[in-house]
C-alpha cells in the first residue's frame, strides 16, 4: 500500500515552502453510513513536520477538518537536500509517517 | 383598430401556411447523420465561446472563468485524484485469483485506449462502455463485479483515462442501423426535458455553460466526457460517468436510471462522438 502522506517541500534558498496531501477519512462522528448506523469518530489528532531534528509545524487537529486535508505552509531554515519527516497520528490509534528531500 | 386585427390573422395565417408548407422538408431532413451532428455541436461551441480555446473545452467549468482557472492550476499541482490514480494503477497490475488480468481483456493490454470508448458492439447490438467492458472483465475472471459509480471503478478508469492523456476522442459509429439508433436515442436523452424542474441536459450544458448555478460554474457539455472520471470537491471523493449521470438526474429533481442502463450508455456514445478529436484530459478534478 502506498503511503497516506504525499509531500513536496521546495526551497527557494531562505524559505521552504511546503505542500501536504493526506489520505484520511477524518470521520466526526456524527455521519450515519447507508444502513443509518452512526460511523464512529476516526480523525487526526496529531501532524507534525520536522526538519534537522525540530518541529517546524505541529497541528493538533479535531473533527473539524475536511477528509484528505491538504496543508501548506513556509518556513525558515533549511536548505535544499535537507530531510524532511512528517508524521500523524490518529485517535484510534493509527499513524503514518514518509521522509522527504527538500528539492 | 379591425384592419390590424386582419394583418395580425392574416399574418398568422401567413405563418401557419409556411409551417405547413415547410413541414416535409424537416421530415426529408431527419435521416441520423452522425457526423453532421458532431460538426453542429462542436461549431456552436466553437461560436459560442470563441475566446476558449478548443482543446480547453475538455477542462470543463475552467475554461468559463479565469479566475476558477488559476485555482484549478495551482491544484493540478498536487490534484485531489492522485490517491485513486495509484490505486487504480496498483489494481490494474494485480493478477485476478486466476492469474489473468485486466490487460489480457483489453487491446494493447488496456493501455491509451480510452479515447475508443464507448464503442458499438456488433455482436450484442449495444453500446459498451468502459466501466462496463472493466465489469465483463471481471466477471469473465470470476471476480465480483464492482460498483459502477465509485470508489474501484473510479480508480480504474482514472488509471486507464491517464495513460490515455491528451490522446483525441475516437468514438466511431459503425455502418449498422443499430448503432445509429444508438445515437440517435442518446442524443434524445440528452435533449429530452425530464423532471420536476423540468431540465434536458442540454438546458444546462448546452445553453447555460459558463453560467453559474448557485455557486457552481456549469461546464459545457463539449468534452464533458474526455475529463471522467473525476473527483468532486463536493462528493469529497472520485465519480465515474455513471455517478455524473445519476446526480445530474437527482438534482433536476427527475428519477435517474440505472448505472449502466440502456439510455445512459447510449447518451455516453452520443456525448463521446460529438466530443470526437478532443483530447482525453481524465482523471479530472472538479468542483
Amino acid at each position: 500500500m502506498a503511503s497516506s502522506i504525499r509531500v513536496r517541500a521546495t526551497s527557494n534558498g531562505d524559505i521552504t515552502e511546503v505542500q501536504a496531501l493526506i489520505q484520511h477519512p477524518m470521520d466526526t462522528g456524527f455521519v450515519k453510513d447507508a444502513k443509518g448506523e452512526l460511523i464512529p469518530a476516526h480523525f487526526i489528532q496529531e501532524l507534525k513536520f520536522e526538519c534537522n531534528g525540530k518541529d517546524v509545524f505541529v497541528a493538533d487537529w479535531g473533527t473539524a477538518v475536511s477528509k484528505d486535508p491538504y496543508v501548506k505552509f513556509s518556513f525558515r531554515g533549511a536548505r535544499k537536500g535537507d530531510d524532511l519527516k512528517i508524521s500523524w497520528t490518529d485517535n484510534k490509534g493509527g499513524s503514518d509517517t514518509i521522509t522527504a528531500k527538500i528539492a | 383598430m379591425r384592419t390590424r386585427l386582419a394583418l395580425v390573422l392574416g399574418s398568422v395565417s401567413a405563418a401557419l401556411i409556411a409551417l405547413t408548407l415547410a413541414s416535409p422538408r424537416v421530415i426529408a431532413a431527419d435521416k441520423v447523420d452522425p457526423a453532421a451532428d458532431a460538426k453542429a455541436f462542436q461549431n456552436f461551441f466553437f461560436q459560442k465561446f470563441p475566446d476558449v480555446k478548443r482543446e480547453d473545452f475538455v477542462n470543463g467549468p475552467y475554461s468559463m472563468n479565469a479566475d476558477m482557472k488559476r485555482q484549478w492550476q495551482e491544484k493540478e499541482e498536487f490534484p485531489p485524484y492522485e490517491f485513486a490514480l495509484d490505486a487504480g494503477k496498483e489494481m490494474f497490475a494485480t493478477p485476478f485469483k486466476n492469474g489473468k488480468s485486466y490487460a489480457d481483456c483489453f487491446p494493447n493490454g488496456g493501455i491509451g485506449i480510452r479515447q475508443n470508448y464507448p464503442y458499438f458492439d456488433e455482436k450484442e447490438g449495444k453500446v459498451v462502455t468502459l466501466e462496463l467492458a472493466l465489469n465483463r472483465c471481471r466477471e469473465a475472471n470470476g471476480e465480483a463485479p464492482y460498483s459502477y459509480v465509485k470508489d474501484e471503478m473510479a480508480s480504474l478508469t482514472a488509471y486507464m483515462a491517464f495513460t490515455s492523456r491528451g490522446k483525441p476522442m475516437d468514438i466511431r459509429i459503425p455502418d449498422d442501423p443499430r448503432a445509429l439508433a444508438a445515437f440517435e436515442n442518446g442524443k434524445r436523452y440528452f435533449y429530452t426535458r425530464r423532471g420536476q424542474m423540468n431540465f434536458s441536459c442540454a438546458s444546462c450544458h448546452v445553453q447555460s455553460p459558463g453560467e453559474r448555478i448557485r455557486a457552481e460554474i456549469l461546464a459545457p457539455a463539449l468534452g464533458i466526457v474526455n475529463a471522467m472520471p473525476i473527483y468532486r470537491s463536493e462528493w469529497s471523493g472520485m465519480g465515474t460517468t455513471s455517478r455524473r449521470f445519476v446526480t445530474c438526474n437527482s438534482q433536476t429533481r427527475a428519477v435517474p436510471l440505472e448505472p449502466q442502463a440502456d439510455e445512459y450508455r447510449d447518451v455516453e456514445y452520443f456525448l463521446s462522438y460529438v466530443a470526437n478529436g478532443l483530447p482525453i484530459s481524465g482523471p479530472g478534478a472538479r468542483p
